[in-house]
């Protein structure tokens, strides 16, 4: 990618930012700001479109073109942008409760649909800005403040529910990885469609540790699996554990005694072993990390941009005089 | 047979909604005015699409007024009912004028239609002497249209599709007309399907020719060609024309029109419009809701284009929010609102117009937006591209309102010329640097900046915003500050709408009808006809409802008494008395159906007479 000359400062606005101390979203937006001068894009072509959540302050701390709307619209916004302005590149700062919860319907239909746009979805599994409910992603028997006996909601999985909506492109990174965020940013802002990247994302203040096993030094490497396309599914300390199919049956097996051969590789682009991956969502399996699933498939703008010059081409450019006369007309003298 | 000049006939088709009563009602229409006629139409049609067969649910309707003479709606009794089933007579001999004509198939009064729609065993209105008050045409529409058709290879369901086509060349007859428009029109929609259009176009010579030779109809009526003003005219439907006043802003403005919209009931057919003309670079968007209909539009007009979105009042309950934020952003947004029955889902297929309170005021906080309406059909054209001027000169959002009244009504229209529409300015700044986003113009509007503007980049929200700067602010004096600051902007819209005019009667006088929207033909019938009549009466149709015209509290102060008819519980009302403390008289029908000039002229009479 080219470099236009930016620095990472110069994506970065003259507003205070304003979350929480120790806050996951200060790492999202310091990577955001760092690869942007590598995505080779001029500045005034990047909109960043919020909805409402603590998440959703981000655009006023990017300096690009930016809107924080309401809560849980941003993809329906980033949707009639894109139809628009099919030239620009759009990024779409959600949370749990803003794209799953009141948004759940937008982003559903705007990953079907595949407007080229980038989705960063900032879970931290709670209700932060309304101080502490509950979120759609929150565990099961979870006790908040609406919740004093625990939460009785069966949480959304984020990314089989994106599986689910034919999303073309699925991956999840964290706050506390800098460095696979950076290439998780990098590898969305490079697919050409909807690209839905989950960022797990601890609220220190409402939620504190939420993804702890999976980011403590002593428990990590048994709870994560880095994905590389190509590679075999390996994990735990000094990957002596791997991940192999028996049927669509995954099962964890000792590297002591299998070959690397014998195991799951992963593959970028098979949707049925992608759905398998997002299934990996309790105790059991280790918390898959990386890129689940992309697919090229039409761009709804492109699609839309099309069909106007199919017309213009049948119909020739639209003509008011003609389009006002209609075809029967009458004369008084 | 006897042949009889009139000046003006009202005809009411009316037939199960599978019968295709709204196409035979349209063809006649527009052989009508391409024969010169001036015309209102109203179709009336169930909620289901296909209701219960025979029921009274089921029917659906169109009435005509044409004539000689100007027409203002389509008529408040009918001159000739043409029903193809016992139910449509039920549903409509009500509307039927004392001495008027009935067109009847018999074939729909057999023993499962009569029971259909409510009658005993025996009973049968064509036999119990209950229409003698009316002159009645018997004929086997179904079986004349079978005979017609017998070498011809289409199934019986495919052949009896063609019925409609009998009655509208018995009509056809009936008034002297050619058959040329409604044979161009199906020539085209069946050119795929031979069969079906030879079908089609022998049952309607067929129909022609039985009322020429048959004994049954007696009397042929001429309706001569209305003394019009010059010019060149063509037939529109409201929903069609606020298509054509959104392509017109795009085109007048430079702004690429998007349309982000969910079907719904009235308001669709502009959808369908818009998308038979993406030649003209207009952008369709049907949306998963109507929440993500107004946000994509809102989306759009970021990027700077012209975005619209259009829907009933439920929709417009949804997007309520989303409307918010495009006044606290200052964007251009049209909210077309094709009004129905309510509340809630009310009356889909039925008029109203009792969604203005919500246009004024339906949205959290301080948001004023202004609202133009369209009283006509045709007026539908003048006045959406109007919403789109204002929207896009002023950076607001703006609602049209329309009705399902006007929307599916069409009268005749001089179309006008392109270059006689006025240009509409954009507001797009010329800075390259030191760019402020709520820095303002005298008319209180800022500078637009879109996304490609090198230098310009900034953010919007819809937190409250300090003064210039546009940046997130909580300070108590900025927030009273920008409250009024935005409120004036829209009242200074004022000074850039025409004054209000009086549409029929003196500018001083005894009674002021002021009315609104789709009324707008009732009105202007009866107060023509009291004028002629010697009463003190004058007529004010108001377009612009947010902000009211300058000179209207003038203009009211000229009149002992101000009535306001309204299809809805009293709404502009209440604005009226609001704004100018006048003691302004309400007119009200909440039926779902317009008002008649009848009706109308009745309570102005009252009203003038001191009742």
């Amino acid at each position: 990618m080219e470099n236009k000359g930016y620095t990472a400062k110069d994506f970065s606005s003259d507003q205070e930012v304003r979350w929480c101390p120790g806050c996951g979203d200060y790492s999202i937006l310091k990577q955001v700001q760092s690869i942007m001068p590598e995505i080779g894009v001029d500045k005034e072509d990047i909109v960043f479109i919020s909805g409402i959540g603590c998440s959703s302050r981000f655009p006023y701390y990017m300096n690009t073109f930016g809107m924080h709307s309401i809560h849980g619209r941003a993809t329906a916004i980033a949707s009639g942008l894109k139809a628009a302005r099919p030239d620009l590149s759009v990024w779409i700062i959600t949370g749990d409760g803003d794209s799953l919860s009141i948004g759940g319907n937008h982003l559903i239909h705007l990953l079907r649909r595949n407007f080229d746009t980038n989705i960063l979805l900032f879970n931290n599994q709670i209700y932060g800005l309304t101080k502490g409910q509950y979120s759609p992603t929150s565990e099961k028997g979870k006790k908040t403040k609406s919740t004093p006996m625990g939460s009785i909601d069966h949480p959304f999985n984020p990314l089989a529910l994106c599986m689910g909506a034919d999303a073309t492109f699925i991956a999840r990174t964290m706050d506390r990885d800098p460095k696979h965020m950076r290439e998780m940013l990098k590898r969305s802002n490079d697919h050409k469609g909807s690209s839905l990247l989950e960022i797990y994302q601890n609220c220190n203040v409402f939620n504190d540790g939420a993804f702890f096993g999976m980011t403590d030094k002593e428990t990590k490497m048994n709870q994560t699996l880095f994905l590389e396309d190509g590679q075999p599914l390996l994990f735990g300390e000094n990957k002596s554990k791997g991940i192999k199919l028996d049927g669509f049956k995954p099962v964890v097996v000792s590297m002591e005694d299998t070959s690397a051969d014998d195991l799951w590789i992963h593959d970028e682009k098979d949707r049925v072993k992608a759905g398998l991956l997002t299934r990996f969502f309790d105790d059991e399996m280790p918390r898959p990390f990386g890129v689940f699933y992309l697919e090229d498939r039409m761009l709804y703008e492109e699609a839309l941009v099309g069909q106007i010059e199919e017309a213009k081409n049948l119909k020739g450019q639209g003509n008011l005089d003609e389009l006002l006369k209609g075809s029967n007309t009458w004369s008084i003298d | 047979m006897t042949q009889e000049t009139v000046e003006k006939v009202v005809i009411f088709f009316a037939g199960d909604s599978g019968d295709g009563i709204q196409l035979t009602g349209s063809q006649f229409t527009n052989t009508a005015a391409l024969y010169g006629n001036d015309l209102s139409t109203f179709p009336d049609f169930p909620a289901e699409i296909r209701a219960p067969q025979g029921t009274l649910a089921g029917v659906s309707g169109f009435q005509l007024s044409f004539g000689s003479t100007e027409i203002f709606t389509p008529g408040d009794e009918c001159d000739v009912l043409v029903v193809m089933n016992v139910a449509a007579l039920k549903a409509n001999i009500k509307r039927l004028k004392k001495g008027g004509a009935i067109i009847v198939n018999t074939d729909g009064f057999d023993k499962r239609n009569l029971r259909l729609a409510g009658y005993d065993d025996g009973e049968n209105p064509l036999s119990d002497n209950s229409l003698s008050d009316y002159r009645v045409s018997e004929m086997n529409v179904t079986k004349l249209t079978r005979e017609c058709l017998v070498d011809i290879t289409l199934g019986i369901k495919e052949k009896d599709r063609c019925k409609n086509m009998f009655v509208l060349g018995f009509v056809y007859w009936m008034y002297n007309r050619t058959l040329n428009h409604t044979i161009d029109f199906l020539t085209q929609k069946f050119k795929s399907k031979p069969e079906v259009l030879e079908a089609n176009i022998k049952v309607l010579k067929a129909g022609y020719n039985f009322a020429d030779t048959c004994e049954i109809s007696s009397s042929r009526f001429e309706v001569k060609p209305a003394k019009m003003s010059a010019g060149t005219y063509r037939n529109i439907m409201g929903n069609q024309a606020t298509a054509m006043g959104l392509i017109a802003a795009s085109q007048q403005s430079g702004l690429e029109l998007f349309y982000g919209t969910y079907p719904i009931t009235p308001a669709s057919d502009i959808l369908h419009e818009l998308a038979k003309h993406k030649n003209f670079g207009v952008k369709s968007f049907q949306a998963e809701d109507e929440i993500a209909a107004v946000s994509a539009a809102i989306g759009a007009s970021f990027g700077g284009s012209l975005g619209v979105t259009a829907t009933s009042g439920p929709g417009v309950a949804l997007k309520g929010e989303a409307i918010g934020l495009a006044f606290m952003l200052e964007l251009p947004l049209v909210i077309v609102n094709v009004q129905r029955g309510g509340p809630s889902t009310g009356l889909p297929t039925k008029t109203e117009q009792a969604d203005l309170l919500q246009a004024m005021y339906g949205r959290n906080g301080e948001a004023p937006i202004p609202v133009v309406s369209a009283s006509t059909p045709s007026d539908c054209f003048e006045a959406s591209l109007e919403a789109c001027r204002i929207a896009i000169e002023h950076m607001t959002p703006v609602f049209f309102l329309s009705d399902g009244y006007i929307a599916n009504g069409a009268e005749p229209w001089m179309f006008p010329q392109s270059k006689d529409l006025k240009e509409i300015k954009v507001p797009m700044t010329t800075k390259t640097e030191d760019y402020l986003p709520y820095k303002r113009d005298e008319k209180l509007v800022r500078e637009w900046a879109i996304p490609g503007m090198a230098g310009l980049e900034h953010r919007l929200g819809g937190l409250e915003k300090e003064n210039e700067t546009g940046n997130v602010s909580y300070d108590s004096d900025n927030h009273e500050f920008m409250v009024k600051t935005r409120a004036e902007k829209v009242e200074r819209i004022a000074d850039f709408i025409p004054l209000q005019g009086i549409d029929s009667g003196a500018d001083k006088g005894k009674v002021l009808v002021l009315a609104w929207g789709s009324t707008y033909g009732a009105v202007k019938t009866a107060v023509k006809e009291l004028l002629i009549e010697g009463y003190s009466v004058s007529h004010a149709h108001l377009r612009y409802i947010n902000p009211l015209p300058k000179n209207l509290s003038q203009l009211l102060n000229g009149f002992d008494s101000v009535l306001i008819p309204e299809i809805n519980d009293g709404q502009l009302i209440k604005i009226i008395r609001d704004k100018y403390l006048i003691d302004a008289i309400p007119f009200n029908k909440i039926k779902g159906t317009p008002f008649e000039a009848r009706e109308i002229k009745n309570r102005i009479i009252e009203l003038h007479d001191g009742k």
